[in-house]
């Protein structure tokens, strides 16, 4: 067996899990490549269908190619798709020409996701994230409970081991299941390339430039670089010290930005 | 929404294009999960946040940003805080929850797991070791071992975790002498090897100015054995149990379509197209008609799909299967059982009451347990054993257990497939222990009453009647309430029967005639009989002078199937009346009572009790235990053996 082998297994026992555990669980997606990853292992443990509904959080900053991407992959895979979008807060006039990119994110996420939580009765959140991305994620359980104000209490999380996690909620909770929190950047693309996983085209170079983390528009910053292949973003990725999110505006607004994110409910 | 056509992008978009390219030669197969331990001034973010710096896995920016903030406060760079990237840690110096970081040497990959030291936080340290690898264990040269380096020894030990390298930290506070690097490394091992775990190396380092950690230390040139890192990279990935027989945990049955899908996790062995499989519990059997893949392959994936491996399957015959059960070959099947003993640890505040009904999680599997005893405590620090007689196990304690599940569940033991032979306790929606299954308890007879099974279930224990006889003032209500608070603290539902209950109620219409008191024993006997009958252990402390009426109660029991135990409390008639508690001696002497026992009435003790207890000679504590021992002894007759196994 292999690590990515191990990873791939870990992964589809924790969404079997969280599926059978939850009475109303919805996949999060945001097109991204490790969304990606994570709708292609959702395809394998329920052997091509999928069970529960798949949600995107619409900031309406979306990249059009990301749109795009969408339209194309809920054809492709064909799953039932939620998009959600805070309205209330846009018809406010929250948006990056305005206000800060910590306030955007908390409002056109944070605050859609609970919406959107609130309106369809989820109770069970299966999301993209990675320990490797940022410190605080680093600290994550496979089964991450979030109270009804969507808290995260990271001083106190229940203990999991030998493959038994939280999977109950109370009323209001939710629980965010996290069947990527091992894996690494380097895993999922090599991942990507072993699986032949359809992805959008701006994790590729052009014109020397490529997007390494895409988020909102104003706040995606492309990297410099050549790599055109998976083979090369590999190569890449093996010497760069930069890290992942270093083009994420929102994260390093302030100090400890992203510990104040999570905390109060973003991924 | 966009409304974009399909014809507008590729088939697979931007699938990058591909490259005939040579399979990687991944060093990622060898990836090793590290878990780092040890008291919690020890040095444990230093150290990690020093093998981050040194193998130049810390990303661009970040060990500048703390070089800023250390300044600002007017601190030396501070390598913990490569590691402790919340708020609170760099306010209070104390890592506060697992985390995972990833580095890599020139020969592999690693993933640390740091595993906090904080006493309160063990859960998180328990979380963290159970799927490490291997560990290094943090010891300070300056500080020795301390309470805590022991309880994480023990509990690594516990975990099954046995590649064990121990970093002697701070070498630089004690001038890197050889002595006292060679003191620790001579008491730790011995306390190691009490639980049979040798390490790998004892490494002398400094990790806040990077001795021993990747080149050897001009420092302490004595030493010459490997260096932290060099240590590290010996170590294997924990294989999964491929050699074994099958066990596959069913996950769940999808019926997304026609076919019945039989999803879970392959614990050991292999599975192909064809092999029969035998469901435990229950025991029908099958043979793999297919295995399914997404996308799907042409042709069909036989297997055989190896240990760790994620399988959905579907049958030849239409089986009900349902989560839970284990598929394995029917001639070598794990067991399926209710009663076993386990080594438990407990990190839940509340703690682990003898007696109580808890849900325990096995594999996939999900069954109240009754925690039928608590046969010792251990102090995870000293290896002593515990009293025992609390019955609990409280929070970061260990204890030997015996369980019984309110329906069979299937296991295995002796670290056969270790995955099944280790189970959590639920405390509400968490986690609030675990605990290896060390051996399979013989299910006792169940005897008497309307529903024996079922009440006994309920409870752990089946009813009886401990029956004390004795001289007013012998001692028996003292013994009577002593013993009834011992057997509840154990768990054990007890009732007292004695003359003053009778008197006053049920046989309130009676005299002390020899009639009168033939009846009134007739009548206890008969309700001890039916408390018994409805599980509770009926201490019955009664005088009842005459053999033949305690005869005839032994027999009435023994006609129910009620397990009946005589118990002569014997004291000398002259040390009664001195005791006198309730002043009836005096007033027999006095003459204001008639036909009182001992005095104008015969006492027959009995020829050959169950029990004979001297009050005048042992103290009420001693007694109650062999008062207790008697009891749980007709309580649960499976538990007389005892466990006489060490850890």
């Amino acid at each position: 067996m292999t690590h990515l082998d191990e990873l791939e297994s870990q992964s589809i026992y924790l969404m079997r899990e969280a599926y059978h555990g939850f009475q109303k669980p919805a996949m999060l997606w945001s097109m991204g490549k490790d969304s990606n990853v994570l709708l292609w292992l959702a395809k394998k443990a329920f052997c091509g269908h999928m069970p529960f509904p798949v949600v995107h959080i619409d900031t309406t900053y979306e990249f059009p190619e990301m749109l795009e991407f969408r339209a194309w992959a809920q054809k492709h895979y064909g799953f039932d798709l939620t998009v959600w979008i805070n309205k209330e807060a846009r018809a406010r006039g929250i948006g990056y020409e305005t206000t800060d990119p910590v306030t955007v994110t908390h409002e056109l996420k944070t605050v859609a996701l609970q919406q959107c939580l609130a309106a369809n009765g989820y109770d069970a959140l299966i999301t993209g994230i990675r320990r490797d991305e940022d410190s605080t994620r680093a600290k994550e359980r496979y089964f991450s409970p979030r109270n009804a104000e969507f808290e995260w209490d990271y001083k106190d999380q229940p203990p999991e081991f030998w493959n038994h996690f939280t999977t109950e909620s109370g009323p209001g909770e939710h629980v965010r299941v996290q069947p990527l929190l091992d894996w690494t950047e380097i895993d999922i693309w090599r991942y990507l390339d072993r699986e032949k996983v359809p992805l959008p085209g701006m994790y590729f170079s052009r014109n020397g430039e490529r997007y390494r983390s895409l988020g909102c528009m104003p706040i995606s910053k492309p990297v410099k670089s050549d790599a055109k292949t998976i083979d090369d973003i590999i190569e890449e990725l093996k010497v760069t010290k930069v890290s992942e999110r270093a083009g994420r505006a929102q994260d390093h607004h302030e100090r400890n930005a992203m510990q104040k994110l999570r905390a109060k409910g973003f991924m | 929404m966009s409304t974009i056509s399909d014809a507008t992008l590729p088939a697979t978009p931007a699938a990058a294009p591909t490259l005939a390219k040579k399979p990687e030669q991944s060093p990622q197969t060898d990836h090793l999960q590290l878990v780092v331990v040890g008291h919690v001034d020890h040095g444990k973010s230093t150290l990690i946040g020093r093998l981050l710096f040194d193998t130049h896995s810390v990303p661009d920016g970040k060990a500048e940003r703390i070089e800023a903030a250390c300044k600002a406060e007017g601190m030396e760079f501070e390598y913990a805080f490569l590691m402790d990237a919340l708020l609170e840690e760099q306010a209070q110096n104390i890592t506060m929850d697992t985390t995972r970081v990833p580095f890599r040497t020139e020969r592999r990959s690693f993933t640390i797991i740091d595993a906090p030291g904080h006493k309160e936080f063990l859960k998180n340290m328990i979380t963290g070791a159970a799927s490490a690898d291997a560990a290094v264990l943090l010891v300070d040269a300056h500080e020795g071992l301390r309470e805590q380096s022991r309880r994480h020894c023990f509990l690594l030990s516990l975990l099954g975790l046995r590649q064990i390298v121990v970093a002697v930290n701070k070498m630089d506070l004690v001038g890197y002498k050889p002595e006292v690097f060679e003191a620790i490394r001579a008491e730790l091992g011995e306390f190691l090897a009490k639980l049979g775990v040798e390490p790998a190396h004892f490494v002398p380092i400094s990790a806040k100015h990077g001795e021993g950690l990747l080149k050897h230390s001009e420092k302490m040139a004595w030493y010459r054995g490997p260096t932290l890192v060099e240590a590290l990279e010996k170590f294997r990935a924990t294989p999964p149990a491929s050699g074994g027989p099958l066990r596959l945990s069913v996950q769940d049955v999808y019926r997304f379509d026609a076919r019945r899908i039989i999803a879970g996790l392959v614990e050991s062995g292999r599975v192909s197209v064809g092999d029969e499989i035998e469901f435990v519990p229950g025991g029908k059997r099958s043979r793999v008609k297919g295995i399914e893949t997404w996308p799907a392959k042409t042709p069909p994936t036989l297997g055989p799909v190896g240990s760790g491996s994620e399988v959905a399957i579907t049958l030849e015959d239409e089986l009900f299967v349902e989560r839970g059960q284990i598929g394995a070959p029917a001639s070598d099947k794990p067991y399926e059982a209710r009663t076993f003993t386990a080594r438990v640890f407990w990190i839940h505040d509340t703690p682990l009451r003898s007696g109580e009904l808890i849900p325990l999680k096995l594999g996939t599997q999900q069954a109240e347990a009754r925690v039928l005893g608590i046969q010792r405590t251990l102090d995870a620090v000293t290896l002593e054993t515990g009293t025992g007689t609390t019955g609990e196990v409280k929070v970061h304690e260990v204890a030997e257990i015996r369980l019984r599940v309110r329906k069979p569940i299937a296991f295995d033991v002796g670290g056969k497939v270790p995955a099944l032979g280790r189970f959590v306790l639920m405390r509400g929606r968490r986690i609030g222990g675990g605990g290896v299954i060390d051996s399979v308890v013989d299910e006792p007879v169940a005897i008497g009453g309307r529903n024996p099974v079922s009440r006994s279930a309920i409870l752990g224990h089946r009813g009886c009647i401990v029956w004390m006889t004795g001289l007013s003032g012998s001692g028996k209500s003292t013994l009577a309430q002593a013993l009834e608070q011992r057997l509840l603290s154990s768990g054990v539902l007890s009732a007292i029967l004695d003359g003053d209950v009778l008197r006053t109620g049920l046989s309130r219409n009676l005299g002390f005639t020899p009639d009168d008191r033939s009846e009134n024993l007739r009548r206890a006997t008969e309700l001890a009989i039916h408390l018994a009958d409805a599980g509770v252990v009926v201490i019955a402390a009664l005088i009842s002078p005459f053999r033949a009426d305690r005869a005839l109660a032994a027999e009435r029991a023994k006609e129910r199937g009620v397990p009946f135990a005589e118990i002569f409390i014997n004291a000398p008639l002259a040390e009664c009346e001195r005791r006198d508690p309730k002043q009836l001696y005096k007033k027999a002497r006095a003459g204001q009572i008639q036909q009182f026992t001992g005095i104008d009435s015969p006492y027959e003790a009995p020829i050959s009790p169950d029990l004979e207890i001297r009050t005048d000679r042992s103290t009420v504590a001693e007694s109650v235990e062999r008062l207790a021992d008697m009891a749980l002894g007709l309580a649960r007759p499976s538990e007389q053996t005892g466990s006489g196994s060490h850890i």
